[in-house]
């Protein structure tokens, strides 16, 4: 009965979660697209969090940690990597008032 | 390991849910910041905040050892990390996300995977909890593969024109979707065998490789939204097998605006998300046609450097339209000088975007964000169509497939009914091209035969270039 109760309540979360995505979503404008997918890309990484209980339970082998110690770097590359990338492409998006500091990487000659 | 002050109180499991409640609430509303670009790089900050707290959350939540554990996961997570994210150039995007997306669903698999192990084959778990688990599992490990392998096209580590086992493909792919599942539903009905579960993510592994390698490069932006989605969702799976609501609510928005975007790319390129997944415009019959390309009846008409910088300096009202092609080239900074080279001539000077221009949603405008290209100059194709009757010139770079009047007017076409950019609308048409090649569908650009169009053949930014140089002389 109260795991049947979480069940249901973790559903309802995740369809109302599902609705508003898709009205927050919506919203980005076409421009934006590329920022929003390595955004929620970097959310996506939360799967980090199971690493870090399931790394906590007693009972795992040598070679499970093995795994988990992977599974909790990947999960840090996707958050850290994904944040970073996206505030370096936002900062892009924001009208400077002179293209003074940034790597002239391909600017002309 | 319990904390010396108030661990009773940090370790409420009401307390953390609050926490976990605040970060989704924070990644909501990061994300609502994305619907304009100056409040955007607030939005990305107040998620990643989120993330921060849900990350201290669980932390807190641990009563069990294992920390250096944590620390050397997170250690070699941000030593990789943090330099690929700074040091990454704007063209190289579109892998850096599919880098990025498929370490996600790695990180599912290997959880969903340690999880079997420790539990001895999922021995007196709640069945849904297997359940969501194993969805977790084969999802994770298809995205993951499938990631890796957009990865290696874009990086062009792998030939980006498609791959397919031909005919066949399709069974392949349902067969394996098929044994994935089936040892999934054994595992289950109670089977505590590993090898059937890493007989599960082998198939779900070579699922994921199966369905990229045959999609072309053009299609990109398809998968990629997709791959995304998958991630997501089996984030959100994951969530549900460990009660966990950040997870939940965190995976199920990515899952939502992945397939948001898939579903917009595929209607941009008139094609539905079955036809892509099963395989780019990948059958014989275009790679056939491209064999056939270059002797099309017709002329084309090619120009000089000098003869487009004369054309541009007397038009009234110039439409760039970039494609891939500037990308490759990295001709972004180029066509930023041109376009302010030509604004001082009162050159009228915007820019058309296709959705699908490049090879992720919106790749075009991060790069021309780059170059500092104002906002406003930037047109969607709604907006640009019909702009195109009233220009004078319209400087194609790059730029192959989403410019195609054989979309609208030749009905065999295989890109027949795709909206494209209506270029040959303008009063003239410059296209800066490597080559005749056809573009990565494969097909014959009716756009370069016509009587107004003009190529200028080579490398998009030094051709870009050439024509500011001259343009400076005229």
């Amino acid at each position: 009965m109260i795991l049947a109760s979480t069940l249901t309540t973790n559903l309802a979360i995740l369809v109302l979660a599902g609705f508003i995505g898709f009205v927050v979503i919506s919203k980005v404008p076409n421009t934006l697209h590329t920022p929003l997918m390595s955004g929620t890309n970097a959310i996506h990484g939360i799967v980090l969090l199971g690493g870090l209980l399931v790394v906590g339970l007693s009972g795992n082998s040598a070679f499970n940690k093995v795994i988990l110690v992977i599974a909790i770097a990947f999960g840090t590359i996707n958050i850290v990597g994904g944040f970073l990338v996206t505030d370096r492409m936002l900062e892009m998006f924001k009208s400077k008032p002179k293209p003074a500091e940034k790597d002239g990487e391909g600017q002309s000659k | 390991m319990s904390l010396p002050v108030a661990s009773t109180f940090l370790q409420d499991p009401s307390f953390l849910d609050v926490l976990y409640i605040i970060a989704f609430a924070l990644f909501i509303q990061g994300l609502r910041g994305l619907s304009g670009p100056t409040t955007a790089v607030r939005g990305n900050r107040i998620a990643a905040v989120g993330m921060v707290i849900a990350i201290v959350a669980t932390l807190l939540n641990r009563n069990e050892g294992n920390w250096g554990l944590i620390v050397l996961g997170i250690a070699i997570g941000a030593a990789v990390g943090v330099p690929a994210a700074r040091q990454v150039k704007m063209t190289a995007m579109p892998q850096m996300v599919a880098l990025f997306n498929g370490v996600g669903g790695g990180a599912v698999f290997l959880i969903a995977w340690s999880e079997f192990r420790r539990s001895g084959g999922y021995e007196d778990t709640a069945t849904y909890i297997t359940i969501f688990s194993l969805f977790a599992a084969i999802v994770g490990s298809v995205s993951f593969w499938g990631s890796n392998i957009a990865f290696g096209k874009l990086q062009e580590i792998l030939p980006g024109r498609p791959i397919t086992l031909g005919a066949g493909q399709q069974i392949v792919n349902l067969l394996l979707l098929i044994l994935a599942v089936a040892a999934g539903v054994d595992i289950a009905a109670g089977s505590h065998s590993e090898l059937v579960f890493i007989g599960m993510l082998v198939c779900a592994a070579l699922l994921g490789n199966a369905v990229v390698l045959p999609i072309g490069g053009a299609d990109m932006p398809v998968v990629i939204s997709l791959l995304n989605a998958f991630t997501g969702l089996s984030a959100a799976a994951t969530g549900i097998a460990l009660n966990n609501p950040a997870l939940i609510v965190a995976g199920m928005i990515v899952g939502a605006s992945g397939s948001i975007l898939t579903n917009l790319m595929a209607v941009a390129m008139n094609r539905s998300i079955p036809a892509i997944v099963a395989g780019g415009f990948g059958g014989g019959g275009a790679v056939a046609g491209a064999e056939g390309a270059g002797e099309h009846a017709g002329t084309v008409k090619s120009i000089g450097a000098a003869d487009a910088a004369i054309q541009l300096a007397y038009a009234n009202r110039v439409v760039i339209v970039p494609g891939y092609g500037m990308a490759v080239a990295q001709a972004q900074h180029a066509v930023r000088e041109l376009t302010k080279e030509l604004e001082a001539r009162g050159v009228e000077v915007s820019y058309a975007i296709h959705p699908v221009a490049g090879r992720m949603p919106g790749h075009m405008n991060v790069l021309l964000a780059e170059a500092d290209v104002p906002y406003d100059q930037l047109k969607e194709m709604e907006e640009a169509n019909p702009e195109f009757q009233r220009t004078d010139v319209s400087l194609v770079i790059g730029a192959n497939d989403v410019t195609n009047p054989a979309a609208k007017n030749t009905p065999s076409s295989p890109i027949y009914g795709m909206p494209i950019l209506e270029v040959n609308n303008s009063h003239s048409v410059i296209v800066i091209k490597r080559s005749m090649n056809p573009g990565f569908a494969g097909i014959e650009n009716e756009l370069y035969y016509e009587p107004e169009t003009s190529m200028l053949f080579g490398d998009a930014k030094s051709a870009v270039s050439e024509i500011t140089a001259e343009l400076g002389q005229l």
